[in-house]
């Protein structure tokens, strides 16, 4: 173990792309290397495990029951970014599916068209307009930035599974709920595999789209930077892929309001 | 360990499947020719037995067939490489397209059948009868967690209604490969990301071999 974790910072120092959103690249890098060896030799056979051993509606199960008991602090982030008509929808499906749903393992709530959100309280900074901040990457964490590792934080003591007593119990449902979601993300694993060239900035920079689209509840604000029509017309090119040629990715995503799109 | 973003990433795949080519797709509006392409996709997926029983080949030569005619893979890769599109000669982009495009197709292909029971949720279109340039949105429904939103970037184009970015939970497929394609030319020239392209398509064809010789 050791071993390998000299043999990690080894790597650390080499620092190809240089790029502004992770100054923290060899560290991260190196936690990287760490997660994938951890999920290589216990997390993914123990998930392949799961998912081989379990039926389908067994794992469904499992995940609504813990998505039930996250709908409570969906709610309040969801009240503290100014949205009480949201947080009204995530009270209620957690009533509804607490009552109905039998502590949650049936979620009657979608059905009935209460749809489920997705927050916390990373998010819930960055809707106060905090940026990013550099981007991280965590043991067993993973992708992470310095907003949603302070976000992080206040998801995991406000957790009412962490919070759970007796210990041996509370241990069981983490390591149950940690299960599941790697679980349900071996297929995907599997196809980042075959996509990427380089797994590392391939998910980091997936990672930060994907909170960006987050905090502006999947309607971020375009950069509109378009070139005339003929030029685009010219290359072959959409006039509004010319954007994606000359726009930083997320150079936007610090400076622009969470309300002005 | 995975992030959750890994899930989003092969969805991602499922997005580009979604588009088939149905007759008379030069006049069909934009969202109907997403809705259609993926039901008839989908179907296609759920009922064939070589399929069902992991023939990748198979599955690839649906997707060429009924996807990529919608897809404008000129500027998906232009927008992908980015400021050093300007940089390579016509033979030069003329490579980068295909190696992309074969990436593309295989991970679209791996992906499709672990999403073939997922159900979708087409949404109404937001948009002028006048735009030429619009996004086709649709969402995949999964139990215990949000749905999962697609959105195809289209243009409308002489042949019909072209797409040329998917994004995934907000992930530009485009913008994802910019980082990863910007590294590769800056260490190796535009030469070296070509070759990188066809070492990684090369080696993900040996693989669906072996898999096929498994068998």
């Amino acid at each position: 173990m050791l071993a390998a974790l000299i043999a990690l910072c080894a790597g650390c120092a080499t620092n190809g792309g240089g790029d502004p959103r992770d100054p923290a690249e060899g560290f991260n890098r190196a936690m990287y290397a760490f997660n994938e060896g951890f999920d290589r030799a216990i997390g993914k056979p123990v998930a392949t495990a799961y998912r081989d051993v379990l039926p389908d509606p067994v794992r469904d199960v499992v995940r609504n029951f813990f998505a039930n008991i996250a709908d409570l602090f969906i709610g309040v982030n969801n009240l503290l970014q100014g949205k009480p008509l949201d947080a009204a929808t995530d009270w209620t499906r957690f009533a509804i599916n607490t009552l109905l749903g039998v502590f949650g393992i049936f979620d009657f709530a979608s059905e009935m068209g209460l749809e489920k959100h997705d927050e916390d309280f990373g998010q819930t900074f960055g809707r106060w307009g905090l940026p990013d901040g550099a981007y991280l990457v965590w043991p067993f964490v993973g992708s992470s930035s310095v907003r949603d590792t302070a976000g992080l934080i206040l998801d995991f003591n406000l957790d009412p599974v962490v919070a759970h007593r007796p210990k041996g119990v509370r241990s069981f449902m983490v390591v149950t709920r940690a299960l599941g979601k790697r679980a349900d993300l071996l297929d995907a694993g599997r196809i980042l595999e075959e996509a990427a060239l380089d797994k590392y900035v391939f998910q980091r920079d997936a990672y930060l789209q994907r909170r960006r689209n987050q905090v502006y509840d999947g309607a971020p604000p375009r950069a509109e930077s378009e070139a005339p029509r003929e030029v685009s017309a010219q290359r072959g090119v959409p006039h509004s892929a010319l954007r994606l040629i000359e726009e930083p990715a997320f150079h936007d995503a610090a400076t622009a309001s969470p309300h002005g799109g | 360990m995975l992030p959750l973003i890994a899930r989003v990433a092969a969805v991602a795949a499922l997005a580009a499947c979604c588009l088939a080519a149905p007759a008379l797709a030069n006049d069909m509006a934009p969202d109907l020719l997403v809705k259609n392409v993926t039901l008839e996709v989908m179907d296609i997926i759920r009922s064939d037995k070589d399929i069902q029983a992991g023939e990748r080949k198979k599955v690839i030569s649906l997707i060429e067939a009924k996807v990529l005619p919608h897809f404008n893979f000129n500027a998906m890769t232009a927008g992908a490489v980015a400021r050093h599109w300007e940089k390579a000669t016509p033979e030069q982009r003329a490579r980068l397209i295909e190696e992309f495009r074969t990436l593309l197709v295989r991970t679209y292909a791996s992906s499709i059948a672990a999403y073939k029971d997922q159900k979708f949720d087409f949404r109404p279109l937001r948009a002028k009868p006048t735009d030429t340039d619009l996004t086709v949105t649709v969402r995949v429904m999964q139990s215990g967690a949000q749905p999962v939103q697609l959105e195809y970037d289209m243009e409308k184009r002489p042949g019909g209604w072209k797409v040329w970015d998917v994004r995934v939970a907000g992930i530009s497929l485009v913008a994802n490969y910019r980082t990863e394609f910007d590294n590769q030319v800056r260490e190796a020239g535009i030469e070296g990301l070509i070759k990188t392209l066809r070492t990684k398509n090369q080696s993900l064809e040996r693989a669906t071999v072996a898999g096929a010789e498994r068998k």
